[in-house]
């Protein structure tokens, strides 16, 4: 069977996704730019800065000059890459096999498909127009080979080549057409040769003496002499199990029993591959045809089917079977490589790297809520309320050390203002009244200056002495201020062990 | 034959003990961090997979019991176990705990609102037996949650120590062991200025199958010194002389 392509073109693909995430930029002339040897570098244009003569390759300080009122945002690396592979895969329903053309480019094998959208012409417009609706300017060709229907898609307007007409569409187009290198390109046009028809008749072994072997190859491929092989991408299989009833449950066990085949089933899967997920979503459709459903998250990629289970049991009460679930759907959305680990060696007590540590944070993130659970690391400040950070995760490793001044081990959660007397200019104080008692002072060490990280926080520094009383109470009291200003005031702040 | 029969009660007692949740663990630096302390549990072991309860009035005897609780975790985490310390109200200074020896992070704590919530995050972390301990601050418990914690304790042998500040009751509880540390004033060092080693006042209230007893601690240099009391003997010469 005579095979058909079709070329889709993404003109201005970058410029496109950016204007489709900030509308505002539609109307406007902008450009994406990168820095390449301490130059601004323009890497894509949109359609208005086009016209304005701005195009890719450019710098950004001509263009600039040119258009006063550019925009201008900073290109993503390999995002026309990523935008590819997501269009192709959202290309994959009009034919199964699709294959990403860098760099702004995708190619369909459409033999035998287009008939079922009632012909060439029909099929190819809804393309068009679907991927127009989504925001993108393209321009699409179908012919015979894969190298005319790229050729047209760029340099022609017709978009529909018929069948074996292909060598005839081709000979008005220019030599750019045919995916040569830029050299060659140059070339041809320097000996005049600005169509393919001019040279298209040439002797075969004089033109590949002057052009090369490529160029005998890409003109091969273009009239369909040469196959040309595609490399379809491969759709991810998402991580779903299903469980259909022949019965309605209703009853927790049974939820329990369909949750512990799915998560067999995905598990299985997962380990396979050495996969773990991150999370999980548990759907239950119902009879009445209402859904329920559950969802939990994992600290660490897992594929452990019993912790697993014990995630979903926390909430699994949650759900209202009413007259019975007819299907069970178990949806793993996101998922991280999980290489396992020697367990049998963490037998004991293990530190914070022990996996069955993660499995009881999961617990406790999915019953009580991840905001509930707090592991701190130090951080670079001396002021006490800012001196540690939380860490973000278990395995986090200090970046600074832990400080080694004395700090007592219970603090109030903001100083409480106290009486002291305390003989100037800068001793201890001899006695202050905390909660109605007189607290008489014995032995105290201090001051401790910690001053204001003006950068963070205006305000007075404060003065800190670790004071005893008689009977052995330690406490950290503070002085917020300079005597003399007389604005001074005392704090209580904790307690020494 | 009297022999035989101490061969034979010794072997029973010991039968109960276990029966009872006490099993031996072997841990030499324990023992030796405790000193004079360990005469006071069953076996002269610190019991490892069972509930310690610490009663605090005040705040000031709260830090105290951390600051002795400190003491004892140093021991139990040895060079890489990790805590998990479950409160309501917590008011612990994460750095501080570097003072006595302890690396803050590998500690981790869970806040949480509800007591019935704390006391289920209780029983799950005491089930998971990769904990080197787990500290639960909360003020009041029950005989039956007590005794629920304590039978997890014994399956997974980790150390649960129950912070109980200001309660309301104190109760009878299923724990192994109750203590009151109340600070004391420091002993200063070659006469210095300042404030000296934290000395506290341990008083082991009740231990199972063990001798309650009284001890006066200082924490120096990362390790438990007992003070001997040199003005109590004085006091039992000057009833003597008259």
């Amino acid at each position: 069977m005579a095979r058909r392509y079709v070329s889709i073109w993404f003109r201005y693909l970058t410029t496109d996704w950016y204007a489709l995430r900030q509308p505002q930029l539609k109307t406007l002339p902008f450009v994406l730019r990168t820095s390449e040897h301490g130059r601004m570098v323009i890497t894509a244009a949109n359609a208005i800065a086009e016209q304005q003569g701005i195009a890719r390759g450019m710098l950004l300080a001509d263009a600039r000059a040119m258009t006063p009122s550019l925009q201008v945002l900073d290109d993503k690396p390999d995002l026309a890459g990523k935008l590819l592979n997501r269009l192709a895969q959202w290309c994959i329903r009009f034919t199964p096999v699709v294959a990403i053309d860098p760099p702004d480019g995708i190619i369909l094998d459409v033999t035998g498909c287009s008939h079922l959208w009632n012909g060439d012409i029909p099929y190819l417009q809804s393309i068009i127009t679907k991927l127009y609706t989504r925001g993108y300017h393209v321009q699409a060709a179908m012919a015979d080979t894969i190298g005319t229907a790229w050729g047209v898609a760029r340099f022609d307007d017709s978009i529909v080549i018929e069948r074996s007409k292909h060598i005839e569409a081709l000979l008005q187009l220019p030599p750019q057409a045919l995916r040569l290198e830029p050299e060659v390109i140059e070339r041809l046009h320097k000996l005049g040769l600005h169509k393919v028809k001019q040279f298209i008749r040439m002797p075969r072994p004089s033109l590949r003496r002057r052009f090369g072997n490529h160029f005998m190859m890409r003109l091969a491929q273009a009239l369909g002499q040469q196959d040309e092989s595609l490399h379809p991408i491969e759709l991810p299989e998402p991580y779903h199990e299903r469980l259909p009833c022949l019965e309605p449950i209703a009853t927790a066990p049974g939820i329990e029993i369909a949750l512990q085949q799915l998560l067999e089933k995905l598990c299985a899967r997962l380990q396979q591959e050495q996969k773990g997920l991150r999370k999980a979503i548990f759907k239950c459709y119902r009879v009445d045809g209402k859904t329920e459903q559950v969802d939990i998250g994992t600290h660490l990629p897992s594929h452990h089917i019993e912790h697993l289970f014990k995630l979903f049991q926390l909430k699994i009460s949650s759900i209202e079977p009413a007259l019975g679930i007819e299907l069970f759907i178990l949806e793993a959305p996101v998922v991280e490589d999980h290489h396992p680990q020697q367990e049998a060696m963490w037998q004991g007590v293990g530190g914070l790297h022990d996996i069955r540590l993660a499995e009881l944070i999961d617990r406790f993130a999915n019953k009580i809520g991840i905001h509930a659970v707090h592991r701190y690391l130090p951080d670079e400040h001396y002021w006490p309320e800012r001196s540690f950070k939380e860490a973000t995760s278990l395995h986090e490793k200090p970046t600074t050390a832990w400080q080694d001044k004395p700090r007592p081990l219970q603090v109030l959660k903001a100083p409480e203002h106290i009486d002291v007397t305390a003989p100037i200019p800068d001793y201890p104080p001899m006695l202050f009244r905390y909660k109605g008692k007189v607290i008489n002072i014995v032995k105290a060490d201090g001051p401790e200056r910690i001053e204001q990280e003006w950068w963070l926080q205006q305000g007075e520094h404060r003065d800190y002495y670790r004071v005893e009383d008689q009977a052995g109470n330690r406490y950290w009291l503070f002085r917020l201020g300079h005597y003399h200003e007389k604005i001074y005031q005392w704090f209580i702040h904790g307690f020494f062990a | 034959m009297s022999q035989q029969k101490a061969d034979i009660f010794a072997g029973l007692q010991a039968d109960i003990l276990r029966l009872q949740g006490f099993k031996t663990v072997q841990n030499t630096v324990l023992e030796a961090g405790l000193g004079p302390l360990k005469y006071a549990f069953p076996n002269a072991t610190f019991p490892c997979g069972a509930m310690h309860e610490f009663i605090a009035a005040r705040p000031e005897e709260t830090a105290a019991a951390i600051g002795f609780m400190g003491g004892l975790l140093n021991l139990l985490m040895s060079s890489n176990g990790s805590v998990l310390w479950i409160s309501s109200s917590r008011m612990l200074f994460p750095p501080a705990l570097q003072s006595l020896d302890l690396s803050p992070d590998r500690f981790i704590f869970v806040d949480v609102q509800k007591e019935k919530d704390a006391l289920w995050a209780l029983d799950e972390a005491l089930k998971c037996s990769a904990l080197a301990a787990v500290v639960g601050e909360l003020p009041n418990m029950s005989f039956t949650h007590s005794r629920r914690l304590q039978l997890a304790v014994e399956e997974s042998q980790v150390t649960g120590f129950l912070l109980r500040n200001q309660p309301r009751t104190v109760g009878t509880t299923a724990s192994v062991s109750r203590w009151q540390i109340t600070p004391l004033p420091s002993a200063s060092l070659d006469d210095l200025p300042g404030i000296g080693f934290p000395k506290w006042r341990v008083h082991l209230q009740r231990i199972r199958n063990g001798k309650p007893g009284t001890w006066d601690i200082q924490w120096m240099d990362g390790r438990f010194v007992p003070v001997y009391q040199p003005t109590f003997t004085i006091q039992q010469t000057q009833q003597q002389a008259g």
